[in-house]
């Protein structure tokens, strides 16, 4: 199978035929909730918190986010996903039409924790020619660091195109401040195997 | 989008962080809309600490509500019930469905529509 970003920049395919496969095809909905469910295990979060979902797309994550407890705003960078998350999801947090790669606005210390469910692999993109992957990935991580509590965690599920590209993203956020590391699920598993980026921002909290 | 958010969002662009005009975001042109949701007290006090008092009460003020206290209230176990639902309606459930919001730093202006705004920037400003 093609991987979706080596098609087109994601505000272009996620149009709404692809938006509306979001909403339509179980699988991926299954699969959406079941890696969701999963962020939120390992983000472990002390009580009903704000948390902000990158790329929150059709809004499957940020629902589950809010079935929890906990209040979600959203971020993503595709209008018709947005606009597939107003129709089908009901959705009670916020969603903003913003591109991850040009930052998180959010003032410091507004996040107590961060899901983000297939969507930071996109930040390697350079499908224009002002999107320098590198740059694009300092300002991410530069920002979301800045946005979090001292002592909020990340937990961004994503799938990593190589080990190169792997590790570019793990030293990127280390080098703006984050603790962390990769779990993998299934990791024997070709098809199901999974990537959770887990990123600390400060603080004593044991991984 | 909710007040809880705006009294968070900053301006998108890199210039213009940390800088005291650029926050809040002015709100003008606004619609709003009432979106009934569960009461969270445990919510309400987690977030009410990092909430900017001061940013809160321009924001409100633009939308032509003045109901609010100069002081920010202090939430604790025993906190009535009338406290809670009207800290609750004020960030939670009052929505700006249509509208902009102008940084004012750089001038940008966000533009809202049914109630998501737009946070991108032009490539000129990044
Ligand atoms: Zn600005």
């Amino acid at each position: 199978m093609s991987r979706p970003e080596h098609i087109a920049p994601p505000e272009i395919f996620y149009n709404d035929e692809e938006a509306g496969k979001y909403n339509t095809n179980t699988r991926i909905q299954s699969i959406q909730a079941e890696m969701t469910e999963r962020a939120i295990e390992l983000l472990d979060p002390e009580g009903p918190s704000l948390l902000l979902d990158i790329g929150s797309g059709s809004g499957i994550s940020s629902s589950i986010a809010e079935s929890f407890g906990h209040v979600a705003v959203g971020m993503d960078i595709s209008p018709s996903m947005l606009s597939v998350a107003l129709e089908s999801q009901d959705v009670e947090g916020d969603m903003l039409l913003a591109d991850m790669g040009n930052g998180v606005p959010f003032r410091a210390g507004t996040f107590d924790g961060v899901i983000s469910i297939s969507a930071i692999q996109w930040l390697l993109n350079a499908d224009k020619t002002c999107n320098v992957p590198q740059r694009r990935l300092n300002r991410f991580f530069e920002t979301l660091y800045s946005s979090m509590k001292r002592g909020g965690r990340a937990v961004m599920q994503y799938y990593p195109e190589s080990d190169r590209s792997q590790q570019m993203i793990l030293d990127t956020a280390k080098k703006c401040g984050f603790a962390g590391g990769i779990v993998v699920d299934h990791p024997e598993s070709k098809r199901q195997k999974k990537f959770y980026l887990i990123l600390q921002a400060g603080g004593m909290r044991a991984l | 989008m909710k007040l809880l958010t705006v009294n968070f969002l900053t301006c998108s662009n890199k210039r213009c962080s940390g800088t005291s005009e650029a926050f809040p975001l002015k709100i003008e042109d606004a619609k709003l809309a009432i979106q009934e949701i569960e009461l969270k007290p445990e919510f309400l006090r987690n977030i009410l600490p990092r909430v900017d008092w001061n940013a809160l009460l321009i924001s409100t003020r633009q939308l032509g509500n003045h109901s609010l206290p100069e002081e920010k209230p202090e939430l604790t176990e025993e906190s009535d019930e009338v406290l809670l639902k009207s800290l609750h309606n004020v960030l939670l459930e009052t929505e700006i469905t249509e509208g902009k919001m102008t940084c004012g730093s750089c001038g940008h202006v966000y533009p809202i529509y049914e109630g998501i705004p737009n946070m991108l920037l032009s490539e000129t400003e990044i």
